[in-house]
């Protein structure tokens, strides 16, 4: 239990980190209304891009933006992939996160992990996150604005406001039509390939950005790290809707619902690890057990436990 | 307004599915006429207005409206020019956004989406008195998911958010057809008020030829996808439903006319 408990705040930062992933799969998701599988890749592009440039010194906030850079340029291809040539998003999306496979290895000087230097002291403290930092909070050696879940949960919430701007603009309204009814989004106007293609981008935009973070935090970046990326993005998606949509009506409320959300699956899986002794390697059978069981409960429950719903309508229309 | 000169259409060409849908049609719209288009099933009323409103590009011919030739042109591009309501109540509009939403999307048809508001205040007030000429109760529930609405209501949503831009060409696919006969007069009702208002240059499909007969100033008649009826001035005012079937029977040569535009 005393383990649990110690673990906790880590896992709070993993879960924040993963959340601002999880914003980008509900964009494309619940938004577009599209399954985009490059996120498995773009995950890690931003892992890599990140580390092999700050590597190089630069700057932690140019690095960042350059990830997210990257990620754009993952959705585009997808995006591209979908709209240009006609391949159906599911694989689409699955093309380029192969692809990318490659792209992140080359990116890592062909090589499958890369390290940041955090036994330099200087170099650590250049970070803007980091595992390291949860402890030196802990201890007073650090303010407490460096902890993580701070630096993380101020990210989140700026990603939140800007997207949150975003659409309510004419242009997000449009990408909001387009994944709400495409036929009426191309009836008023809409060109629905160009919105495709900008929802896919600006997902896997912060997909790249959580990356960065998540290597940022754990100080390396893996060729492997984006592995199963999807699947807890949906369950953070899920897992915050199920919770949260009796009493989350607004939409930035529904982005933050998304972040909770990913931070409850790592509250979870952290608890199944520390409170059973059980062999990591099952973690991505448990992981797929547990957002199987989020997306099943929402079912049953429509459809055994459904209640007659007043439709709203006026009798007279 | 509208020139329509030989279009063609086939689906699936070459497979054992092919289907001829347009075979040669010409027509010509002056600016407010109201064109109602009967037929029975199959007869190429649907495939017509798809041609223009460009859900996909004929094989032949060419399509203008008002001097601009699109017959080139993407949907949404043309969609500038075309205010469209579907047979489908549900396929006009966003089920999961709110009313003043796809009211906003509709009010921006044909312009550059910006990062300026999707809406502003002023807009939703404008709304409030546009939505009364529905008297649906509508302007009291701005906010409401569409989703929300009645099939009838959703269909009178998507008649005002076709006419909110004044289009150059109003095109209304069987609109009524999904609705209980008491919604689908109410909706008609509207189409005729909003059509009158703006002096709208309309065609219309449906399959109720008392409805064909009753509203608009010129009717057509398709049969295997050409136009076998063209009927307009005093000679549509007088038009009856026999009258309207033996001139069915001599333009195709046929006889199955009845039941087929009778049951539809």
């Amino acid at each position: 239990m005393a383990n649990f408990i110690g673990a906790l705040p880590g896992a709070a930062s993993q879960g924040l980190i993963w959340g601002i992933m999880a914003i980008g799969v509900y964009i494309t998701y619940k938004i577009l209304d599209v399954a985009d599988l490059t996120v498995d890749g773009s995950f890690c592009t931003g892992g890599a891009v990140f580390v092999m440039l700050f590597g190089a010194g630069v700057p932690v906030p140019v690095a960042l933006l350059a990830a997210f850079g990257a990620g754009l340029a993952a959705g585009l291809a997808t995006g591209l992939l979908h709209t240009f040539c006609g391949i159906p998003a599911i694989l689409s999306g699955i093309l380029t996160q192969l692809g990318l496979w490659s792209v992140n290895l080359a990116v890592m000087g062909m090589k499958a992990n890369v390290s940041i230097n955090v036994n330099d002291t200087a170099n650590l403290n250049k970070l803007w996150v980091s595992l390291r930092f949860v402890t030196s909070v802990g201890d007073g050696s650090m303010p407490f604005y460096r902890h993580p879940i701070v630096v993380v949960g101020v990210f989140t919430l700026v990603v939140i406001a800007v997207l949150y701007w975003f659409f309510g603009t004419e242009l997000g309204s449009a990408l909001r039509a387009t994944g709400a009814n495409g036929n009426m989004a191309r009836a008023q106007g809409i060109n629905t390939d160009v919105t495709k293609v900008l929802g896919l981008m600006l997902s896997n935009g912060l997909v790249a950005l959580s990356g960065a973070l998540l290597s940022q935090y754990q100080s390396f970046a893996d060729a492997s790290m984006g592995r199963g990326a999807i699947v807890i993005g949906l369950a953070a998606v899920i897992i915050g809707e199920v919770i949260f949509s009796k009493i989350f009506r607004n939409f930035a409320l529904n982005l933050l619902a998304v972040s909770f959300g990913a931070i409850i699956y790592y509250m979870v899986i952290q608890a199944v690890i520390s409170l059973s002794n059980i062999n990591t390697n099952y973690l991505k059978l448990i992981s797929a057990v547990i957002v199987a069981i989020f997306l099943t409960v929402p079912y049953w429950k429509g459809k055994y436990l459904s209640k007659p719903v007043k439709k709203g309508g006026l009798p007279n229309a | 307004m509208l020139d329509i000169k030989g279009i063609w259409k086939t689906f699936n060409a070459g497979t054992v599915n092919e289907k001829t849908a347009l075979r040669g049609v010409d027509l010509h719209l002056d600016n407010g006429d109201f064109v109602t288009v009967i037929g029975g099933n199959g007869a190429g009323k649907s495939t017509l207005l798809n041609a223009i409103a460009g859900t996909w590009l004929v094989d032949e011919g060419t399509i203008s409206i008002d001097g601009t030739d699109v017959t080139k042109l993407s949907e949404h591009k043309r969609a500038k020019y075309i205010g469209r309501v579907f047979q489908d109540p549900m396929m006009g509009t966003a089920a999961t956004m709110q009313i003043d939403e796809n009211l906003a999307l509709a009010m921006r048809r044909g312009k550059a989406r910006t990062l300026r508001t999707g809406i502003s205040r002023e807009e939703r007030e404008n709304y409030k008195e546009l939505l009364k000429i529905l008297d649906l109760g509508l302007e009291n529930r701005l906010t409401s998911k569409v989703g929300l609405l009645s099939g009838g209501q959703r269909q009178a949503l998507t008649l005002l958010m076709a006419t909110l831009q004044k289009p150059k060409l109003l095109l209304l696919d069987e609109h009524t057809a999904a609705l209980d006969p008491k919604t689908a007069a109410k909706v008609l009702e509207t189409t005729e008020k909003i059509v009158g208002r703006d002096k709208l240059t309309t065609l219309m499909i449906t399959h109720n030829m008392r409805d064909a007969i009753a509203h608009g100033n010129r009717l057509i008649m398709m049969y295997e996808g050409k136009i076998v009826v063209d009927v307009s001035g005093e000679e549509k005012r007088k038009l009856t439903v026999e009258r309207l079937l033996s001139l069915f029977s001599q333009a195709s040569g046929s006889d199955e006319a009845d039941d087929k535009l009778l049951l539809g």
